[in-house]
């Protein structure tokens, strides 16, 4: 069974982004990209897959700009066999990068496709159900257990208020959630070989899908400001500025 | 035209997010020169057709009876709305695990972006969301023929639940897919508040080191309180506190009255979820944590100290 795994290239998790002045977006110049952490738990779970000898192959996928190619490399250096990047500067949506992968679904035909379950930049959460509704797959959206058998996948989830439980016949959607695993590092043997691995390019248009921009983004601002707050120096104080102050308790 | 909600519920109640979307559904309204419709998809869910009736605000409620809704799985759920949808100018989720889960496929299967976590409607085709973890407020317009959204709940009042008087409708269902059945769910009971709806949260941190000092310290505050309890991603990742305790970008996302921060250092991806809290206390050890920078009280002090202290003040 092949696996196919998005993997998206965003801002690195730690960093704070800054608003632009004109208001016209964050600015990401010169800031540290890295592997949308959720995409890296969907990738070490397609490779503890492999390692139980489920899946025969891992193709990494990632959509956008050229700079791509070094999520995909890390992809590889965690354990994806090879890697398509369909290259585009446009600003890709969910709607988009969901079509770009449903047609890579219908030409490679995997088993299995494992999404993060968001992406830290736009906090979507959309791409995955997408790809599902778009290929007409089952999916399992925010999965905390993954276990194969016999064509079958059971899927736990975590919902509001708990877990549920799911089995789904594959080929199947499956989104990571946070609790999936703990993603591996790549090692440097493997970021080495890692280089070695095919890395194939296609454009939107080889792959018959219009990527045009559905929501256009009138402004980015900054969030409001919290006032500034005040030390207390005990817990009588606290309580009584919360009686008297607040008046929230 | 008129808008659909989507009714968030377990069978038996309704969820009070559903609330919190017809109010941003009627504001909506207002641009479209449409009414509110809800529709309910479930199995012997007639206690939550009755409540949503009631809801004032909503002139109908569309009711879909079927085994395969019960568990509401996206699935069944997607195609139903979609037998309807084309009738609608804007579809609304909750932006809750369900919703989220369903809203896309939706919206995929119409052929429309969808737009997630809706915190303003500005016009009908205009709407605010956050982006980079609540860093960020973007303003989007959308140019297609229905909108499907998601709706953060904290940033819309909830709708007042009665006072209501809308007509009910049944409809056909669907037939459901084959392809995906319900397996079981552990869904833990308890008697606090809903975290996403509470009043007041206390919520602990790493700093608590066990689940057992995190049960002791932090029940005894909730009960005073009356309070529902969160957690931040270290204390879950630790075990000290169950997964749907979490708050933050990736957990719930909260806006209570109070909220108390115990042990909780303040990382980017925890304030995501709680920065829109009404009062912030935060108590914590470390005078340089960030959770400072956002609290309105803040309590430099050892927590296994402090926390006691104040259960016995309140």
């Amino acid at each position: 069974m092949k696996i196919i795994v998005p993997v998206k290239r965003v801002v690195d998790y730690n960093v704070k982004v800054r608003v632009r002045s004109d208001n016209s977006g964050v600015d990401i110049a010169n800031v540290k990209m890295s592997m949308n952490p959720f995409d890296e738990i969907a990738i070490e779970e397609a490779v503890r897959l492999k390692e139980k000898g489920v899946a025969t192959e891992i193709i990494a996928v990632s959509c956008g700009v050229t700079l791509c190619q070094e999520t995909l490399r890390t992809a590889m250096a965690i354990g994806a066999d090879r890697a398509i990047l369909v290259e585009s500067n446009e600003d890709l949506q969910p709607l988009a990068v969901a079509k770009l992968l449903k047609a890579l679904v219908d030409k490679e035909q995997p088993g299995l496709i494992i999404l993060g379950k968001q992406a830290i930049d736009d906090d979507c959460n959309q791409t995955g159900q997408m790809l599902a509704a778009l290929a007409d797959l089952p999916q399992v959206a925010f999965a905390s257990k993954v276990e194969i058998t016999d064509g079958k996948a059971s899927v736990t989830r975590e919902v509001d208020g708990g877990l549920e439980t799911l089995l789904v016949t594959l080929p199947a959607v499956i989104t990571a959630d946070l609790r999936l695993n703990e993603p591996r590092y790549a090692t440097l043997p493997n970021i080495m070989k890692a280089k070695k691995k095919p890395l194939e390019i296609v454009k939107p248009e080889d792959l018959g899908v219009d990527v045009s921009p559905r929501l256009k983004t009138i402004k980015v601002s900054e969030p409001p400001k919290r006032s500034a707050g005040i030390m207390v120096p005990d817990v009588a104080t606290l309580v009584a500025k919360l009686k008297n102050e607040a008046k929230v308790i | 035209m008129t808008v659909l909600v989507i009714a968030e519920h377990d069978n038996v109640s309704l969820k009070s997010a559903t609330l919190n979307v017809v109010m941003a559904a009627t504001q909506t309204s207002k641009f479209t020169d449409g009414l509110v419709h809800v529709l309910i998809m479930g199995h012997k869910a007639e206690s939550v057709v009755l409540a949503a009736a009631q809801i004032t605000g909503v002139a109908k409620v569309i009711y879909v009876d079927g085994t395969q809704f019960a568990h509401g799985l996206a699935e069944n759920v997607a195609a139903q709305v979609l037998t309807i949808a084309g009738q609608y100018s804007h579809v609304m989720f909750p932006s809750t695990a369900s919703g989220k889960n369903v809203a896309p496929r939706l919206a995929a299967k119409l052929d429309v972006a969808q737009i997630s976590d809706v915190t303003k409607i500005e016009s009908s085709d205009t709407f605010e969301r956050p982006i980079y973890a609540g860093n960020a407020i973007a303003t989007v317009q959308s140019t297609d023929a229905i909108k499907v959204l998601t709706v953060r709940t904290t940033g819309f009042d909830a709708a007042i639940a009665t006072g209501g008087a809308a007509t009910v409708d049944s409809v056909a269902a669907v037939a459901g897919s084959r392809n995906t059945t319900f397996v079981g769910s552990e869904i833990a009971r308890n008697d606090r508040p809903e975290l996403t709806a509470a009043k007041v949260i206390v919520s602990g941190g790493r700093a608590l080191g066990s689940n057992e000092k995190f049960m002791e310290i932090m029940t005894p505050l909730a009960d005073k309180l009356a309070a529902a309890m969160g957690a931040s991603r270290a204390a879950v990742d630790a075990g000290y506190a169950p997964n749907d305790w979490q708050v933050g970008q990736t957990g719930k996302i909260v806006a209570p009255q109070l909220y108390i921060a115990v042990g909780i250092s303040g990382a980017i991806q925890h304030l995501a979820g709680m920065k829109d809290s009404k009062v912030i206390v935060a108590i914590n050890m470390d005078a340089d944590a960030p959770i400072f920078s956002v609290a309105d009280y803040g309590l430099v002090a050892d927590l296994f100290v402090a926390v006691p202290e104040l259960v016995s003040a309140l």
